[in-house]
């Protein structure tokens, strides 16, 4: 009897709520709301509603486990409370010791995307060849398929770890660059100034 | 060695290909991996027992004419590129190039500082091995329908038929010795008379026959039109015959 009442009781989202949850924790990388519906069986909407409440359960500074948005999908993390004993037993190898070459590769890749390793040497002026070597050895960039043509250059795209080591929703949340108006008419004027007078 | 396979992070494709596309100058020198070149062809030179030192030769000379182009595209002479625009061109132009890699200078700063930002969030890395979905799902199935179908791939499959095997092709050696033999009784005879009611493969092969006694220098082929008959002449008539000619 009490068994019954307590089956009656039970929100049916809160199970779900459980079962996501469950998901979660097994997967090591985010999964989207749809791959979340597919395995358990059930509703896209249901499934985000249930998200909702593992959020509202999983959130800082209320657990030590945190429920994020990343990489177009959702993922649990260790909250920012409990960094310091967590860098105190584990590293951070994906992004320690990126170089500032690395780092600038890393951004061309990202905001040109898919893009080659020619591509990448012809805006940075000097050879990306190490540079993405180690972005693809750190799983941050991965290849792409290759350039049209006959023996087209092997292309690079972001991976799902750049977003999720850089905490980006998705690649649409990196900031704008056209900002830069201002800085491109300056530089231009000083150029023109230069180039005049060298003609003269 | 031109078919060498290279899969190089600028090119995939033959060795062969790769010159070509070089000396098209549809590929850039300076974007190809040489050292990668060389490393595919030293792991083709070790799967083989003997050096070809042909191959290794001409390797050299190509890998060598390769690093020199390189060397030459490594240093382009973009001082001149430039001197050839207008100032004002010239000052777009380096503007354009200033202004996008600065562009992307900012967006590596701000991608340094979110690192730094992002120090303290720590989460499980690791290979996510997710079950394989499968395609479709199955309609329920008629089982009475799923046992014709199993019985449809029961039949024994239509015999297959054996008729082409039974084309023979005679053996050349037979008319070799039949036109050696004619040759020793006449000095010419018509190719096409001798052959005639032959089946299309004999003749074929009464063919190749005659080409190998040519190519014996047993005999003189000659034909006065295209599909007028072909005949053969015994070899030392034909030189009887030239020498004739000749002082006539």
């Amino acid at each position: 009897m009490d068994s019954t009442l307590r089956l009656i009781a039970a929100n049916p989202v809160d199970k779900l709520a459980r079962t996501v949850e469950a998901l979660l924790v097994v997967a090591s990388a985010p999964l989207t709301v749809a791959e979340l519906a597919e395995a358990a069986d059930d509703d896209p909407e249901r499934v985000e509603t249930a998200l909702g409440l593992v959020r509202e359960r999983f959130s800082e500074p209320r657990s030590g486990i945190v429920l994020e948005e990343v990489a177009g999908g959702y993922a649990f993390r260790a909250s920012r409370e409990a960094a310091d004993a967590c860098s105190r037993l584990f590293e951070r190898p994906v992004e320690r010791g990126l170089s500032p070459a690395a780092l600038e590769t890393l951004a061309i890749v990202a905001y040109l995307g898919p893009c080659s390793r020619p591509e990448v040497a012809r805006i940075r002026g000097v050879a990306a060849d190490s540079a993405v070597a180690s972005l693809v050895e750190r799983g941050l960039i991965s290849e792409a398929g290759r350039e049209s043509g006959p023996g087209g250059a092997v292309r690079y795209k972001t991976t799902p770890l750049f977003e999720r080591v850089f905490g980006l929703e998705s690649l649409a949340a990196l900031p704008r660059l056209d900002d830069l108006g201002e800085d491109a008419t300056e530089l231009r004027t000083r150029l023109l100034e230069v180039a005049e007078s060298r003609a003269s | 060695m031109r078919e060498l396979a290279l899969d190089l992070d600028a090119f995939e494709g033959p060795f062969d290909l790769l010159l070509t596309l070089l000396l098209s100058e549809d590929l850039e020198p300076r974007d190809v991996d040489l050292a990668g070149v060389v490393l595919a062809f030293l792991e083709v030179l070790a799967e083989r027992d003997e050096v070809d030192l042909d191959a290794c030769g001409e390797f050299l000379v190509l890998i060598s004419a390769l690093l020199e182009l390189k060397a030459r595209a490594l240093f382009p002479d973009e001082a001149a590129e430039l001197d050839a625009l207008e100032p004002e061109e010239a000052a777009e132009e380096l503007a354009r190039r200033l202004a996008e890699y600065r562009r992307m200078k900012e967006a590596a700063a701000w991608l340094a500082e979110r690192l730094v930002s992002e120090r303290d969030r720590f989460f499980r890395l690791g290979p996510a091995p997710l079950a394989p979905q499968p395609e479709r799902r199955l309609a329920p199935q008629d089982p009475e329908a799923l046992g014709a179908a199993l019985r449809l791939l029961a039949t024994p499959p239509p015999s297959v038929s054996l008729n082409h095997m039974a084309l023979r092709f005679p053996p050349v050696a037979q008319f070799l010795e039949r036109f050696r033999a004619l040759l020793s009784r006449r000095r010419r005879f018509d190719f096409d008379s001798e052959v005639h009611g032959l089946s299309r493969v004999e003749q074929a092969v009464a063919f190749l026959a005659l080409l190998e006694l040519r190519k014996a220098g047993e005999v003189a082929i000659s034909q006065a039109a295209p599909f007028a008959p072909i005949r053969i002449t015994k070899a030392d008539v034909e030189r009887i015959d030239t020498w004739t000619r000749r002082s006539a």
